[in-house]
């Protein structure tokens, strides 16, 4: 009796799973957003999650469902409509809304350091491990003391 | 002794040096963070590239009660206007309202209504005593992403010859105004 209602609920769950999920998934996508010719639907998506949602601040416009990120996404999906490249759009973004749009940041003088970052850590580590092995792990010992020279004859002849 | 690889000195201080790091970054973010609270830090508050720029080319309709406006009429400008993008629905807009209408006697402001519905924004303006000279109406908001708002409140101080000379994404407060508008508005009346 007992296995039988868990597998009842167990089919409930499962019912549940499959009739929200295309919900779940279409909650950002609306079908009507997209651009006909898949090639052009693919390329502007790929731009878009190269783009910040400047509300969300975290998440790209193709993923978060904010107002402002789905009016960029319309103006990116026009732009691609219009034939513009990448690049072309990209500084369209960069022009109005900074670096700080773009996910990833670009190489510049202020963003050298966390670029290089990985290198330079890379090299810290290496040099701190050069220094560390460097020096002699075996230490000359101090000459053994007359007392300690007797000890020790005293400790062997035991044998 | 000197050269032997564990004094325990050395083996103490490679230790504490994590904790040190990791201490000091902990500080440095709580610092960030209570700026948060205290006003002095705004993770929303993004700088635009627009300043020191001509406004954005743009021709927005009127809002009742006032006039809508363009890009040619800031351009047109003799003397500083501060442009503020409000909502009806955006609770900082509220709370910035009375800090604008004190203000407004001694800089003009105009502002534009964004994706507001005509007869939200007018019950908005009517309610908080109408600090706007001018008012424009952002319907679907894409003049905004050409100014590069990210949200409401969003304002501009604009100088003469329509140059962005100061932005903030953060709602104004009366500091502001005196630490920073107006003496930046009074260098560039004529």
């Amino acid at each position: 009796m007992k296995t039988h209602s868990l597998r009842r609920y167990g089919v409930i769950a499962l019912l549940a799973c499959l009739l929200f999920a295309p919900f779940v998934a279409m909650a950002v996508d609306d079908p009507s957003e997209m651009l006909p010719d898949p090639a052009q639907e693919q390329r502007a998506e790929a731009i878009g999650s190269q783009l910040r949602c400047l509300v969300c601040q975290n998440e790209s416009i193709e993923d978060s469902s904010a107002d402002l990120a789905r009016d960029l996404r319309h103006v990116v999906r026009e732009h691609v409509a219009r034939g513009e490249s990448n690049r072309q759009i990209m500084d369209w973004m960069v022009n109005r809304y900074g670096n700080f749009i773009r996910l990833r940041p670009p190489l510049t003088v202020g963003t050298l350091l966390l670029w290089v970052m990985p290198l330079l850590a890379l090299c810290i580590g290496i040099g701190v491990a050069w220094w560390t092995f460097r020096r002699p792990r075996t230490v000359t010992p101090t000459p053994l003391t007359d007392e300690e020279r007797r000890r020790l004859s005293d400790l062997t002849e035991t044998r | 002794m000197s050269g032997q690889p564990s004094s325990p000195t050395r083996r103490r201080l490679l230790m504490a040096a994590p904790l040190v790091v990791a201490g000091g970054v902990g500080v440095g973010f709580w610092r960030m963070l209570s700026g948060m609270t205290k006003g002095s830090f705004d993770p929303h508050d993004i700088h635009a590239p627009a300043l020191n720029r001509p406004v954005p080319d743009f021709a927005l309709p009127d809002q009742a009660p006032g006039q809508g406006f363009s890009a040619q009429d800031l351009r047109a400008l003799k003397s500083p206007v501060l442009v503020n993008y409000f909502a009806s629905w955006c609770i900082p807009c509220v709370a910035e309202m009375p800090v604008l209408n004190a203000l407004k006697e001694r800089l003009p402001i105009w502002g534009i209504a964004y994706k507001d519905k005509p007869e939200h924004a007018l019950g908005f303006v009517q309610r908080a005593g109408n600090p706007y000279a001018r008012i424009a109406a952002d319907r679907d908001g894409l003049a905004a992403i050409d100014w590069g708002v990210s949200g409401v409140p969003e304002t501009f101080l604009i100088g003469p010859g329509g140059v962005i000379r100061w932005h903030t994404a953060s709602p104004i407060t009366e500091t502001m105004i005196t630490s920073t508008i107006m003496p930046l508005a009074d260098s560039l009346k004529p």
